[in-house]
């Protein structure tokens, strides 16, 4: 944005409070959707193939012993003198198989919640006809006045499919159409759905110039029209990529889940090696004891798959897949699931106050005049220099003068007025008059816009202007030439609730910087005002960057959200980048999310969602292998109970037999996949606190829950199935 | 070539100047401070008697002359406190070789004092010492001995006894390792005694 | 467990924290060349050194040029040490006339010497002379306690270094390792060891006309022979560098290698010393004192109950025994309890302390005979070796083990708090995981492919010295203690044939080199990360929460790796013992 203070509202219904955790994360459909249970249950089948199967170390060995037992069960039925009994083998055999199943179905669950976001989606994508100026026009017609004359306007446009068009084509919309590809608007105004994208209703205007001008294809523009340049080739528009990554074809996996892949890799070679020697070592026992036999290979198989960290093997990457599940139904598109991973690393948050800390529209409260001046005088040089502003400090501006001083708008052509723009270097903007030269903004732009003049800047202004800073208000100075007329005061609205979301965020350990363009002064009453740890001051787009790259060196990692173009090198600079889908083109390129409710205090649901799907991995990690102490219980006894009958000591769950045992043993690891789907899909809940104690109520949970959980279950299974008659 | 200038000829130049300097200077200079503060204990602790070394007072000797207070059992090879082969049975607890041994030792003992027959072997006497050269007993062997070899030497028990206890060798500091009697030199001051009470 | 037992392991602990305080924070200083006094004395002989080796005393190596230096100067050792062996029948200091060492005996001897295993094949009173002794196994004990020791401070530094390319100069870490502390520590301690009774003599032997003359086969042996030798400066090393090759066979049982119960203290002190003492050089290089000592207790949270169970479970004797009529209850002038293959001057206690110290650092001396414990007495240091050598382990590479296992924690604890795991600062990422897995799957896999390998063939199982479950034990140990670096064994079994020898040796080599590589791969990755700077969302590694999952790490793998193994050794046999 050209400049923070400045920065305009860019939804047409302000965001007042800050959105809720809940509302953001929880609107959604049901857990287990009919339709998605049913797609999934195929999928599960599907991805049986070895080709898909071997991307998962852990869930392949599975599927392998399953493979292997099912050998063994014909062997066994075919010659008679198996391994084991066929009936056990093949109980196992089948328990095994819904262990890779399940795993399976996890992962399906996911992709189809995904999926289902994408079909969604993909309705916005139909093809629809556009409406192109010929290409050969293009060059020679920028923004020609012919095509903003309707009755020129038909015979320059042909009319393609959507799909055609290519960057740099020119398209008109009208009010009712469906805007055909992402683009930037050249001209006109319009009003806007984009709920097919955002899910919000509400519509949102978008402009030509500045950071309201870009589009997005599939929605609908309601009132007016557009002349849009397209941006995008077919394939690559922003709803292509958001289906794409919803519907995890381009899914990659993460550095930090690569890394646990390879530590259940480990574990599970260790595993391996664990129970493959049991069969010699088995061997060996039973020739020294005399009596007994090597272990039966059903049972090595059924350890094995017991033991190695299938509960998170098999739920891993229907986190992942949940992870981005749950940022897109936060309407946030994440380019990578890198990104989601990083949002949790977070622990530096650059925070726009316009917005974000404060709601948009600073309002002009009072006009303060210079000693000599009156209020009115002030009030009508104020409002002149605003007539053409049309950021909100502008216009509540021109309404607070025609409040208290009853002054109407005026025409500004037929005052022979000239609008001077705000830029970021005069950081001021104004009229000029024939012979008069009224501006307004910061008070040293002022200072040298009067002292170049030939003006001095009175004390008592100065005064004035510290005593409103000091406030938490902005003061904006008014001069007419060499004259200085006196201050606005614009006031600033913190909003409701953010304060407790920071203390909330420093409990985590993140710290919160409010970047402004105001003055040291007023930024520091507000930062106080919104309990910030720290503020930027007067901000450019280059301290912006240079603050971003010092966190960075001191070994931060640095989120912002941005909008405009040149927040794009500061975007592309901080780790984790949300760009405001109603921001510029420039802007979305650069950053690593898109918010589609172009809602800056998003980044906090961000951070959390990051936090959570790695907090879910560990959990579940932990339960994993913490898991395996009672399946050694059930196993160890039964399987060497032949050759070392003391060993059935070890039984300290009273197993039924040893056939119930590992049968318990197994199915308890099959089933505990299913029993936490939804745990891996919703994440664990997640509550602000500092690591240690974080970690000790996970520890406690997953840890030392998952050693005492299996005991219960695995004796409720193995009753079950004694009960049965099983023996 | 780069590699052997850089990696070869610093290992190599240094894994002689340790030889040197660990493998030849340390051990003789350890050697040399040793013999000159304390040359009794390096050269082995020896007992020596009219120029004959009569053996070392940390290194056990057998005994299995029921006058003698007898030692721990020995598994060296291919003779018992081979002191030139030091070993332990290497049994483990629950291999029968070790019980029957233990059984057989207990046996043993009892047939040489059956006064002894019910009250149970302090387990030292009974199982093989580490090295195979312990030259201790705890005192609850000795004093299970007791009645034996005083009996045997035609003693008073209590003297004996008494002999026994004032050869107990107390804990270090009072803390560290165990109550002992060293068998050798108790046997030495019984013959001594013995010599003395004959002489008289 | 009796009171003397309580007493005396609490001011053991005090004394070895109380004597491992200063030598940390001396060696600190050595690494850091800040160790003026020292340097002021021995400063001319290092630079000698490096100028005849033509080493740069700044020379920084990058983790892989530390390697390369590190496999090669022990290959070279190695060589020259099987080379020692065998030719030592033509080489001088040979009273006893000994002829050469066979060639897999002098393979596994020179592997064992060279990895800081000191796992002896042999019996050393009748294998090695005194010249193959002082210049071969005497200068790997401490060059291989040296490398042991420059790796862990490269991975240290590892850990500090920001944005740097290079871990140090191996040379100057060896040379420093070896010169200012192994040394000078081994000089002080063979004195003090002499002055209990360990012998230091050039003389072969002593000939004693003996009290009492007893017969043997047939024969009446009056003489008995008394084996002398240089003992006490290589004991001085074997226990200070965690080597644990001893003198004699019977090792720290024999008396003349540890004649007093003061000597033993000595020794067992010196066996935790180095390990003990750098916890505290890491925490004051990493410049956090705080995570030395959390270091450090994790060690001893592992440590002390580990003692406990040993010490119990030995005093509780042999039920077997007990119904044959031995009387094994502790009293005043009776150690009672398991005292096959113990020591009476040693007793329970002290035997208990020394078995848990020395399988927990990577020693392996003994003084008294592990394969002689009850099941699960002897179940203890076998599972401390199977941790990995990690609580306390060897000098050097015990704390290097350590840490990849804090890495392994840290990982978790990272994901469990949601935020890429960091160690002091470091972020851990897929490459230090990978790595970490290797140092951790290595000696393992080592472990239980040698076992298995035996158990199928004939060679493997035929030197087994006790039957039953007992004999799985013996060839479990042995695996154990060779892939871990340990050296100590259920010494039952004969392992001087082709298969132990050759398999040892193989499993020795991948449990030192195969750890060493990785690790200081992990260190060269570690040295170029930045610092991630401390807050609330960084998760404290100086904690008691910290320690207890760590230790809930270290105890599960070893645990879930092991327990189907152990369960048909010693856990079975203890079984069968309450049976009985």
């Amino acid at each position: 944005m050209s400049h923070s203070d400045d920065s305009p509202m860019d939804n047409v219904i302000p965001e007042h409070e800050v959105p809720d955790r809940s509302r953001d994360l929880e609107r959604h459909r049901p857990l287990f959707d009919r339709r998605i249970v049913r797609s999934a249950i195929v999928d599960a089948f599907k991805k049986l193939h070895p080709r898909r199967m071997v991307k998962n170390p852990v869930m392949f060995v599975v599927e392998i012993g399953s493979a292997f037992t099912t050998l063994l069960f014909f062997h066994a039925v075919v010659t008679g003198r198996g391994d084991a009994h066929p009936a056990f083998i093949f109980a196992v055999t089948v328990s095994l198989w819904f262990t890779v199943l399940f795993a399976n179905f996890a992962e399906a669950m996911a992709e189809g919640r995904g999926k289902a976001q994408a079909d969604t989606l993909r309705k916005a994508r139909q093809d629809v006809i556009a409406r192109r100026l010929r290409r050969g026009l293009a060059h020679n017609i920028s923004l020609g006045p012919s095509l903003l004359d309707p009755e020129c306007r038909d015979a320059e446009l042909e009319e393609v499919v959507s799909s055609s068009l290519r960057e740099d084509d020119i398209v008109y919309v009208a009010a009712g159409e469906l805007i055909p590809a992402d683009g930037e608007v050249l001209e006109g105004i319009a009003s806007v759905d984009e709920s097919a994208i955002t899910g919000e209703s509400a519509p949102v205007i978008r402009e030509s110039g500045g950071d309201r001008s870009a589009v997005t294809g599939g929605t609908r523009v309601l009132s007016d029209w557009l002349i849009v340049r397209v941006t995008t080739n077919p394939g690559e528009t922003f709803l292509d990529r958001m289906i794409a990554m919803v519907e995890g074809a381009k899914r990659k996996k993460t550095p930090n889940e690569i890394a646990l892949d390879i530590l259940l890799a480990a574990l599970t070679s260790v595993f391996l090696l664990a129970t493959v020697t049991l069969f010699p070592f088995s061997k060996f026992a039973a020739t020294a004891s005399g009596h007994g036999t090597a272990v039966p290979l059903t049972i090595l198989v059924a350890l094995l798959v017991c033991l190695i960290p299938t509960t998170i093997g098999g739920l891993l990457s229907a986190i992942g897949i949940a992870g981005m599940d749950r940022m897109i139904r936060a309407n946030v598109v994440a380019t990578s699931g890198r990104a989601v991973e990083a949002a949790g690393d977070v622990d530096v948050l650059l925070l726009d106050k316009t917005g974000t800390i404060t709601l948009g529209n600073r309002q002009a409260t009072a006009f303060l005049p210079a000693r000599g001046v009156r209020e009115s005088e002030l009030a009508d040089a104020a409002q002149l220099s605003s007539l053409a502003d049309e950021t909100p400090e502008g216009r509540s501006i021109v309404v607070l003068a025609k409040n208290r001083h009853g002054l109407r708008g005026r025409d500004m052509e037929s005052l022979g007025a000239v609008f001077v723009p705000f830029t970021a270097q005069t950081r001021m903007s104004g009229v000029d008059l024939p012979g008069r030269k009224v501006r307004k903004g910061a008070t040293d732009a002022i200072v040298r816009f009067v002292t170049e003049s030939g003006g001095t800047f009175p004390v008592e202004v100065k005064a004035t202007v510290e005593d409103v800073a000091k406030q938490g208000a902005t003061p904006l100075v008014v001069a007419d030439g060499r004259r200085v007329l006196g201050v606005v005061q614009l006031k600033d609205i913190v909003k409701g609730g953010i304060m407790e979301r920071f203390a909330e965020m420093r409990r985590i350990g993140i710290k919160t910087v409010m970047i402004t363009g105001d003055n040291p002064l007023t930024a520091a009453a507000i930062a106080a005002e919104a309990g910030v740890d720290d503020f930027l001051a007067e901000a450019t787009p280059e301290a912006k960057l240079s603050m971003i790259r010092d966190y960075q060196q001191k070994g931060h990692l640095v989120a912002m959200t941005g909008d405009g173009t040149n927040d794009a090198p500061a975007l592309a600079q901080a780790d984790v980048a949300v760009a405001m889908n109603s921001g510029t083109q420039a802007a979305k390129e650069a950053g690593n999310m898109v918010d589609l409710d172009s809602n800056p205090t998003k980044l906090l649901s961000i951070v959390e969602i990051g936090k959570q799907m790695l907090m879910t991995r560990g959990a579940l990690t932990t339960f994993s292998i913490a898991n395996d102490i009672a399946k050694y219980f059930a196993i160890i006894p039964a399987a060497f109970v032949a050759t070392y009958p003391e060993l059935g000591a070890l039984n300290i769950m009273g197993l039924h037999s040893p056939t119930t045992a590992v049968l318990s043993a197994v199915i308890f690891n099959a089933f505990i996949i299913i029993g936490l789907i939804p745990l891996a899909l919703r994440g664990i809940r997640y509550r602000p606190a500092p690591a240690p104690a974080l970690l000790r109520r996970n520890i406690l949970v997953y840890g030392l829950g998952g050693v005492l959980l299996p005991f219960p279950c695995i004796k409720v299974i193995d009753l079950a199935l004694t009960t049965l008659g099983v023996s | 070539m780069q590699f052997i200038l850089s990696t070869l000829r610093p290992a190599a130049s240094l894994l002689m100047l340790f030889t040197g300097l660990t493998g030849v200077v340390y051990p003789l200079a350890v050697t040399g401070v040793a013999q000159a503060l304390f040359p009794a204990q390096a050269n082995g602790s020896l007992i020596e008697k009219d120029g004959k070394v009569l053996g070392s007072r940390l290194i056990g000797q057998p005994f299995d002359d029921v006058r003698s207070f007898f030692g721990r059992p020995s598994a060296t090879s291919p003779a018992p406190y081979n002191a030139s082969a030091s070993a332990g049975s290497n049994l483990g607890p629950t291999n029968p070789v070790l019980a029957a041994a233990v059984r057989e030792r207990i046996a043993a003992l009892r047939s040489v004092d059956p006064s002894e027959a019910a009250v149970p072997v302090p387990v030292d006497l009974v199982t093989a010492s580490g090295s195979g050269l312990d030259p201790h007993i705890s005192p609850a062997a000795a004093l299970y001995q007791v009645h034996r070899v005083a009996k045997a030497r035609d003693l008073a028990e209590e003297d004996v006894r008494a002999l026994v206890l004032e050869h107990v060798e107390e804990r270090a500091l009072g803390l560290f390792g165990e109550p002992r009697v060293n068998v050798l030199l108790l046997n030495r001051a019984l013959d001594e005694v013995a010599r003395r009470s004959a002489s008289e | 467990m009796t009171a003397n037992a309580v007493v005396q392991f609490l001011v053991f602990l005090v004394l070895l924290i109380g004597l491992a305080l200063p030598l940390g924070a001396y060696m600190a200083r050595v690494y850091n060349g800040e160790a003026r006094m020292a340097q002021r004395l021995l400063s001319p002989i290092e630079h000698l050194f490096y100028r005849i080796a033509c080493i740069r005393s700044d020379e920084e190596m990058p983790w892989t040029k530390y390697a390369a230096n590190v496999v090669v100067f022990n290959v070279l050792g190695a060589f020259v040490v099987y080379l020692l062996q065998r030719t030592q029948a033509a080489l001088p200091l040979n009273p006893a006339h000994l002829p050469n060492v066979p060639p897999e005996v002098s393979f596994n001897t020179a592997v064992s010497f060279a990895t800081n295993t000191n796992w002896q094949t042999y019996s050393g009173e009748t294998t090695m002379s005194y010249f193959t002794q002082m210049l071969g196994l005497g200068v790997q004990n401490f060059v291989s306690a040296a490398t042991g020791m420059a790796v862990l401070i490269a991975f240290v530094r590892g850990l500090v270094r920001r944005r740097a390319e290079s871990l140090g100069s191996f040379w100057v870490d060896l040379t420093r390792s070896t010169l200012y502390i192994l040394l000078p520590l081994s000089f002080a301690l063979a004195i003090l060891l002499v002055s209990q009774g360990v012998v230091q003599t050039f003389s072969g032997s002593a000939t004693a006309e003996r009290l009492s003359p007893t017969m043997s086969n047939g024969h009446g042996v009056i003489e008995q022979v008394l084996a002398l030798g240089p003992a006490a400066s290589q004991i001085a090393i074997k226990q200070l560098g965690t080597n644990g090759g001893g003198f004699f066979n019977a090792n720290s049982a024999h008396p003349f290698e540890n004649p007093t119960p003061i000597s033993n203290l000595l020794q067992l002190i010196s066996i935790l010393l180095i390990p003990t003492a750098l916890c505290f050089t890491f925490g004051s290089m990493v410049r956090d004192r705080r995570e030395g000592r959390a270091i450090l207790s994790a060690m001893l949270v592992v440590f002390i109950p580990l003692l406990v169970a040993t010490t119990v479970f030995e005093q509780r004797g042999n039920p077997i025994l007990r119904g044959a009529g031995v009387d094994d209850v502790a009293s005043a002038i009776s150690s009672g309890g398991n005292m096959e293959g113990k020591e009476v001057r040693f007793g329970i206690t002290s035997s208990a302390l020394w078995a848990v110290a020395t399988t927990a650092a990577s020693n392996g001396s003994v003084n008294a005979m592990h394969d002689s414990f009850t099941p699960l007495g002897g179940l203890v240091p076998m599972w401390l070796i199977q941790l990995g050598e990690i609580i306390f382990g060897g000098v050097g590479s015990g704390l290097y083990g350590m840490l990849i296992y804090a890495i392994i924690a840290v990982f978790i604890a990272g994901l469990m708090v949601g935020r890429t795991p960091e160690y002091l600062g470091k972020k851990i990422e897929a490459y230090e995981i990978k790595m970490a897995s290797l140092v951790i799957l290595l000696p393992a896999a080592a472990v239980l492919i040698g076992t298995a390998v035996a158990c199928l063939v004939p060679a493997g199982s035929a030197p087994i010295g006790n039957p039953g479950s007992h004999g799985f034990s013996e060839i479990l140990y042995a695996f154990s203690s060779g892939a871990n670096n340990n050296g100590s064994a259920f010494g039952g079994l004969t392992a001087s044939g082709t298969f132990y020898a050759t398999a040892i040796g193989l499993c020795m080599w991948i449990g030192r080199y195969w750890v060493i590589v990785p690790v200081l791969a992990i260190a060269g990755s570690l040295a170029r990360k930045k610092v991630v700077p401390v807050g609330a969302g960084t998760f404290p590694t100086h904690t008691p929460l910290f320690v207890g999952l760590l230790v809930g790490t270290i105890a599960l793998v070893g645990a879930l790796t092991f327990i189907p193994a152990l369960a048909l050794g010693p856990i079975v046999e203890h079984l069968q013992l309450l049976a009985r």
